[in-house]
């Protein structure tokens, strides 16, 4: 298979391509404009269909139209236009259906700026529109990783019939990378549930109303229970040199892969450093996590933001061992050397 | 081995591409690479960068505090990433462009008139371009024959009229370093 | 003696008993639309996106695939429909909040893309299901329970004339304005839905038949005296009429 050099955007693109997306329907906004260009240069050549929308409020609703035909569609976004699609996406989850939202995150809060941020993972995470749904949430760190991610959300979507996400940042989005695509044949059938037309069959609704409060929480039930079994089965993330770790880097994305360079700049000054990296932040992997918690003296979460992902590794890990965050924020990056630096001062400290 | 750069000059005097054809050679080499450009809201004129790492090894961080190379095209980046270019560092100079001298003295300095030389050949746009061949030549951080290579993707066939002249403008500044 | 089927419930209508207030004209506009579709033989591929607002339960109704959409946004989620599955025939059927304040974007939008899909929008001056508030086509003077003092140009602007704007958007191929309270009415009503989704199924762009209609309830009128006032004032702010063909002739 041949290595291509591709942006991270474009690298989800064509992957989403291989992986039977034939709809793509986005608003432009940086730093994600490349993806939603290269869709539309190459949907209309595997005979797809791109739509520049109005905005992010009617694309996800065109997303909402093409899934509940039965076919793949995904958009993508940046962090402000993402807040607008949570309404749709809410609808989206509790009608079934599935869809492929990529979120490119930039500093925010509100116009915020265009610089790679973290910003956004409560948003992701634990909701963002209303409602008890989730969403899956995938976090690639190397252009490689978004590949499989972006194939593998497509997967999980229809597998659950829920919305999934690629949370990335503008740095992943932007940067480029070696790349292998792998060519293949993708099949899927929506047939059992999809509008298709009421042929030969009963007229089929897929909705996300009912106005019987009973009926509505049966409803919220069967998504509880997808959200269980998601929880049971989907789990996945990455150790990275925690056999004999004594401190514990948690990070994702791509702070997750700065976050490799400060484990080998520690091992280098003799510290015992490890790294656990999350890939799927929702559902997030608390076992393994709490499982590291036991055995090393300290975890560092360190993030592009002010803190949220922390919240989950309190989850797994409070009470077992000693927890400290280091975060930029605003479009600005930790470099390692900076990370390492705060390390050390922790360790000092204790 | 791992080198890492930082690339920089005026929007438009080509240093993304540069970054883009070294990271390329790099992955013909089969080696790690990553490019990671700083993008902001002016198209033209601002001041850009880009920050490449080529490495036997997998590449972790994309950003580097201290980078192995510092290429500077114009005043600003000298300024900016002087300071922080890595002790016994490769600090390459367009003094077409750059009328002061660098300020450290722990660091390896090479001089290059890129836009002269470039305009030598017929054609200031491959200033850039002379400036890699300085700095394949000086680094080696990969070989020639893999950024021709690199360069022959880039421009792809509509761009194939350009290879002879990037070629020779590459060949200029290896020999300027007396490569 | 041989008997001939003279009058049929519409097979495009499923069986379920209409929730609407008496008088309300959703009702007889639902059988209209039921019998275009039967009589274009396009049930088995026709999906109904209802919108947020009395007809949220259009859906039910329709003897059809179906779905609701958000607030506003049907005919993005028919723009999405009808782009992934080019085969299907997909129309909305919105009121006027929904399609002209919330929506407006995506109105403007999806009929000057050309989008083939169809529209049925009720314009009844008020906002139902919510009780009676104020709507982008309230007339002026017209009280609501959040115009208490009428309707005023001043303050709350003008009613919007949805056929007027969109008339100017090239992608448009039908679009009519008719209302349903008199049987000649409900005739006329009949030809320009059929039209409407001619457009549609003859690949000529965007249908949209805008129906003037009755609120009753929130009117505060008996459902003669509120059929009469759409003779009185709705039509005097809203004029009949065909505002773009594109169809043609009926063959």
């Amino acid at each position: 298979m041949k290595k291509i050099m591709m942006k991270g955007t474009e690298a989800i693109g064509e992957a989403a391509i291989i992986a039977g997306c034939r709809n793509f329907f986005g608003y432009p906004i940086t730093p994600q404009n490349e993806l939603t260009e290269y869709m539309a240069r190459r949907l209309p050549e595997v005979g797809g269909c791109f739509l520049q929308a109005e905005s992010e409020v009617a694309a996800v609703n065109m997303i909402y139209g093409a899934a509940s035909v039965g076919k793949r569609a995904m958009t993508s976004t940046s962090s402000p236009g993402f807040s607008l699609m949570q309404e749709g996406i809410s609808y989206i989850a509790c009608a079934q259906l599935p869809a492929v939202f990529v979120n490119v995150v930039r500093g925010g809060p509100g116009l915020g700026d265009i610089q790679p941020s973290q910003g956004d993972y409560f948003q992701a995470t634990k909701g963002g529109g209303h409602g008890d749904y989730r969403l899956i949430v995938l976090a690639p760190s190397t252009v490689q990783e978004a590949v499989t991610l972006t194939e593998l959300a497509f997967e999980l979507a229809d597998k659950y019939r829920n919305p999934a996400l690629i949370l990335a940042d503008g740095l992943l989005g932007q940067m480029m990378e070696p790349v292998e695509i792998e060519e293949k044949q993708v099949s899927y059938d929506n047939s059992s549930w999809a509008l298709t037309g009421a042929k030969d069959r009963p007229p089929r609704k897929v909705t996300s109303f009912n106005i019987d409060p009973y009926g509505l929480e049966k409803m919220n039930l069967q998504l509880q229970e997808k959200y269980r079994k998601m929880e049971q089965e989907e789990p996945r993330w990455e150790e990275f040199q925690t056999e004999d770790a004594e401190i514990l880097l948690a990070a994702y994305g791509t702070v997750g892969r700065i976050c490799k360079s400060v484990v080998k700049i520690a091992r280098e000054a003799g510290l015992k450093v490890g790294l656990f990296r999350p890939i799927t932040l929702y559902p997030y992997p608390y076992s393994p996590l709490e499982e590291l918690a036991k055995r090393v003296s300290m975890i560092l979460t360190v993030e592009m933001s002010s803190g949220q992902m922390l919240e989950d590794v309190k989850l797994a890990a409070l009470r077992l061992t000693r927890i400290e965050f280091y975060g930029r924020m605003a479009g600005v990056v930790p470099t390692p050397g900076e990370i390492f630096e705060h390390l050390m001062q922790l360790v000092r400290r204790r | 081995m791992t080198f890492s750069f930082i690339l920089s000059g005026f929007g438009g005097q080509g240093v993304m591409l540069m970054g883009q054809i070294l990271a390329q050679a790099g992955m013909q080499e089969a080696k790690n690479v990553t490019w990671f450009p700083s993008y902001g809201p002016e198209m033209r004129g601002g001041t850009a960068n880009c920050t490449v790492v080529i490495s036997d090894e997998p590449v972790a961080s994309p950003i580097v505090d201290s980078p192995d190379v510092v290429v500077a095209m114009n005043i600003p980046s000298l300024l900016k990433f002087e300071p922080r270019l890595k002790k016994n560092g490769f600090l390459f100079l367009n003094t077409s462009v750059i009328d002061r001298k660098a300020t450290r003295n722990d660091i390896r300095v090479i001089e290059v008139p890129a836009n002269e030389i470039a305009d030598r050949i017929g054609n200031l746009k491959v200033a850039n371009m002379v400036m890699l061949g300085a700095i394949i030549a000086v680094t080696k951080c990969v070989r020639k024959d893999s950024v021709v290579s690199a360069l022959q993707y880039k421009l792809g066939e509509k761009g194939s009229s350009l290879l002879k002249l990037n070629i020779e403008a590459i060949e200029a500044g290896i020999k300027h370093v007396g490569g | 003696m041989e008997y001939k089927v003279a009058y049929k419930m519409p097979e495009s209508l499923s069986k379920k008993q209409f929730s609407y207030c008496p008088g309300c004209h959703h009702g007889i506009v639902h059988r209209l639309i039921a019998e275009v579709i039967d009589e274009l033989g396009i049930r088995e591929k026709t999906i109904i996106i209802a919108p947020v607002g009395c007809s949220v339960f259009a859906y039910e109704f329709f003897e059809l695939d179906g779905t609701v959409a958000a607030h506003g946004r049907a005919l993005a989620v028919a723009t999405g429909m009808k782009r992934a599955r080019p085969d299907l025939v997909v129309f909305t059927y919105q009121g006027d909040g929904d399609l002209a304040a919330i929506g407006t974007a995506e109105t403007i939008h999806a009929a000057n893309r050309g989008e083939r899909v169809t529209t049925i929008f009720i314009n009844n001056a008020i906002y139902g299901m919510t009780g009676g508030q104020m709507a982008p086509t309230t007339l002026l003077g017209m009280k609501t329970t959040t115009s208490p003092y009428g309707r005023a140009a001043e303050r709350e602007g003008y009613p919007i004339h949805v056929c007027e704007v969109l008339k100017e958007l090239r992608g448009v191929a039908y679009l009519a304005r008719t209302k349903v309270n008199s049987p000649k009415d409900v005739i006329t009503t009949k030809k320009h839905i059929k039209k409407a989704f001619l457009a549609q199924l003859k690949d000529l762009g965007f249908g949209l038949v805008e129906v003037l209609s009755t609120c009753p309830t929130n009117w505060g009128m008996d459902p003669l005296r509120a059929g009469k006032w759409i003779d009185e004032h709705m039509v005097k702010e809203y004029p009949l009429g065909v505002f773009v063909d594109k169809v043609g002739e009926e063959k």
